[in-house]
């Protein structure tokens, strides 16, 4: 009945002959730090070299600019466009799931989990083309419906944020519903025997259990709208200003000569962002999770 | 804390096709423990859930205390539950799941902690309460959940294979346990199960179901000894089966004539039922049976002997165990006692083999 605590180390002997042993197992680690040096180190340090550089001399240009004007709007939309993203697509995504996880119906069950896998790997060009082609201003169902001259553009900030949640809610579906199965049976039963209602069974002890995966979904619809680059600009061009476009401007070079490096101050922002999503998310999650450890 | 008289009546209930209730009818007395007992799939788990609130029947009725509940919702009735195994909320602590009904119930905080403490000192577990579930053995989280079923002080306590899942040794304590917890409680009991040595040691009365129905409910000592039906008799602790001739109510079985007690079947060719402890063996050199292996249990010993194409058990004192080698030739006799019958093989199908021997 007791619990079995950590193995203590033995202290090592005294001047004895043998000496305590370094453990090899950082060896094991070695394939994954070559491979995080070379994916996120080498890109990292290009990006801080040309940030900080000018027409070859040390600035802090590159970051000033990046935080003005046309770009920080461009920041401050993605943010936006992500974020509301990722909570609508985390509730409606989740609302989804447990709709499909309660159903009788096997065949529906399969029918939108296969479809969820598909649909959240949908993405790019396609995926903009066959909203346009739908919904466009020359769009199959915009013509039939007469939707254009109810004033409905796809080619702005919510219409973008529809096109996002297409992939978005199929994707969070896929996230949760391993964890809508997780929830036992018994536990509803156990609340009910305990008389709580439906309600209190969700409040104390569904959600709860819920919230480390959820969260994480969140996070994840975040960085996938945050990071989506080809969709939006084959919609809207120019039109919404997202941080991935300005990016793509400035290294194309096509607005201001000599500011291409404006382009990795805009990346450096987005990175800048994203630890601050991590930053609020891991001590939620750590919370939410307590009760794993 | 008392506890209430709990009737079920006629319960029916179908599942697509299956019917795991066909008109099940049992009272339990305010106070008692009572098993329900039967082969997998007989409905003990939907008869139990009828109690609790998370089975609808289809037909029939479940009073307690003389009120009609069937309709009443889980969340309202006055009976606590323990489920096989892994029912405890994962995401609270000990102490918050021991107190969670009293939570729902908005009592406030220190006044559930404190009787949350008490109730872990009542099953044995009082340093616990800061824990979280997965942090505990099986026998633990078993004990932390009927303390949550006591926790709202119900008139009823409901068990579904609460041990099932736990290794032999904790098994044992743990009903003891559960059953000395019982007693002083008083509270009305139903304790599912299919270990009939559970059953059997545990439980004030066994009903033995079949089917969907109550084939008998007794004591356990008269389950035992006199079963009211061979299905009965095959279920509960061990049965040899002997070819005999039956003529009106008397059976002739290995050259003995032996009054037939229960149901006569209409065929003359029956197998006899009888307990290992009732067949009397003997060393006799002139005889054709043989002892072909003989384990060795302490107080007895039970011998599986070989008679023609027959074999069958008996169980003699331990002391006789010497005599009484593999090898030897012996005589065997049974005891002159009223002996259950049924036409061959009637049963066979219909029981599964005992899991555990009742010696
Ligand atoms: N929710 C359900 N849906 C369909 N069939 C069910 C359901 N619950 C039980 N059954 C069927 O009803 C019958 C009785 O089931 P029940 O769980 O009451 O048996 P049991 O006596 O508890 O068996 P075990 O010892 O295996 O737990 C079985 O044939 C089972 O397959
Ligand atoms: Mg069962």
């Amino acid at each position: 009945m007791t619990v079995q605590s950590p193995v203590h180390t033995a202290p090592a002997a005294a001047g004895g002959g043998s000496r305590p042993k370094k453990s090899k197992s950082w060896l094991a680690t070695v394939p994954l730090l070559a491979f995080v040096v070379l994916v996120f180190g080498v890109p990292l340090v290009i990006i801080l070299g040309g940030t900080f550089s000018r027409e070859g001399t040390l600035s802090a240009a590159n970051v000033t600019d990046s935080l003005q004007g046309a770009y920080l709007t461009a920041l401050l939309g993605s943010v936006k466009l992500s974020a509301l993203v990722a909570v609508v697509g985390a509730l409606l995504g989740t609302f989804l799931a447990q709709a499909v996880v309660t159903s009788r119906f096997r065949l529906l069950r399969e029918a939108v989990l296969t479809a969820s896998g598909v649909l959240s790997n949908f993405g790019g060009i396609p995926l903009a083309f066959a909203w346009i082609a739908t919904l466009g201003n020359s769009g199959v169902v915009t013509s039939a419906l007469g939707l254009d001259s109810a004033g409905w553009s796809l080619y702005n900030f919510w219409g973008l944020a529809l096109v996002y949640l297409y992939f978005s809610i199929p994707l969070m579906v896929v996230v949760v519903v391993p964890a809508l199965d997780g929830l036992r049976p018994q536990w509803r039963e156990a609340a009910q025997n305990n008389g709580a209602n439906t309600w209190q069974y969700w409040r104390h002890v569904g959600i709860p259990v819920l919230t480390p995966t959820l969260l994480g979904g969140v996070v994840l619809l975040f960085g996938g709208a945050f990071a989506a680059y080809a969709t939006a600009a084959a919609m809207v061009g120019g039109t919404v200003p997202l941080v991935t476009l300005q990016i793509a401007n400035a290294l194309s070079g096509n607005v201001l000569i000599g500011h291409e490096n404006v382009a990795l101050a805009l990346s450096l922002d987005m990175i800048v962002v994203a630890g601050l999503v991590m930053a609020v998310y891991l001590p939620l999650q750590r919370r939410s999770a307590r009760w794993l450890r | 804390m008392n506890g209430a008289k709990v009737e079920l009546r006629g319960l029916r209930r179908n599942f697509s096709g299956t019917t795991a209730l066909d008109g099940l009818d049992l009272t339990i007395e305010p106070g008692e423990l009572i098993a329900l007992l039967g082969p997998s799939g007989c409905g003990k788990t939907t008869a139990l859930r009828c109690v609790a609130g998370f089975e609808q029947p289809d037909e029939g009725a479940v009073l307690v205390d003389g009120s009609d509940i069937t309709r009443v919702p889980a969340n309202r009735r006055d009976a606590g539950m323990v489920f096989q195994s892994y029912s405890l909320f994962p995401n609270l602590s000990i102490r918050e799941n021991v107190a969670f009904g009293l939570r729902v119930r908005k009592v406030a905080a220190a006044k559930r902690h404190a009787r949350a403490q008490e109730l872990l000192e009542l099953i044995g577990l009082p340093q616990i309460g800061e824990r979280y579930p997965h942090q505990l053995s099986g026998g633990q989280q078993q004990r932390v959940a009927l303390a949550r079923a006591l926790a709202l002080e119900p008139r009823v306590l409901l068990l579904d294979e609460p041990l099932s899942a736990l290794d032999a040794k904790v098994r044992v304590t743990l009903r003891e346990e559960i059953r000395r917890l019982q007693l002083s409680l008083g509270i009305t009991t139903i304790f599912v199960t299919h270990d009939q040595e559970e059953a059997l040691s545990m439980a004030d009365r066994v009903a033995v179901l079949r089917a969907g129905r109550l084939e008998q409910v007794a004591d356990p000592a008269t389950l035992y000894d006199r079963p009211a039906t061979a299905f009965v008799a095959e279920f509960v602790g061990t049965m040899n089966r002997i070819p005999g001739k039956l003529s009106g109510r008397t059976v002739t079985v290995l050259g003995q004539d032996l009054p037939v007690e229960g149901d006569v079947p209409a065929t003359s060719d029956v197998e006899v039922l009888v307990r290992p402890e009732t067949v009397i063996v003997t060393p006799d050199p002139s005889s054709e049976a043989m002892i072909l292996v003989s384990s060795f249990r302490g107080s007895t010993s039970r011998l599986r002997v070989q008679l023609g194409d027959l074999e069958m058990l008996a169980d003699v004192p331990g002391h006789d165990t010497v005599r009484l080698a593999p090898g030897t030739r012996v005589r065997v006799e049974l005891v002159e006692r009223p002996v259950l019958v049924s036409a061959s093989s009637d049963v066979a199908a219909a029981v599964p083999v005992p899991e555990h021997d009742v010696v």
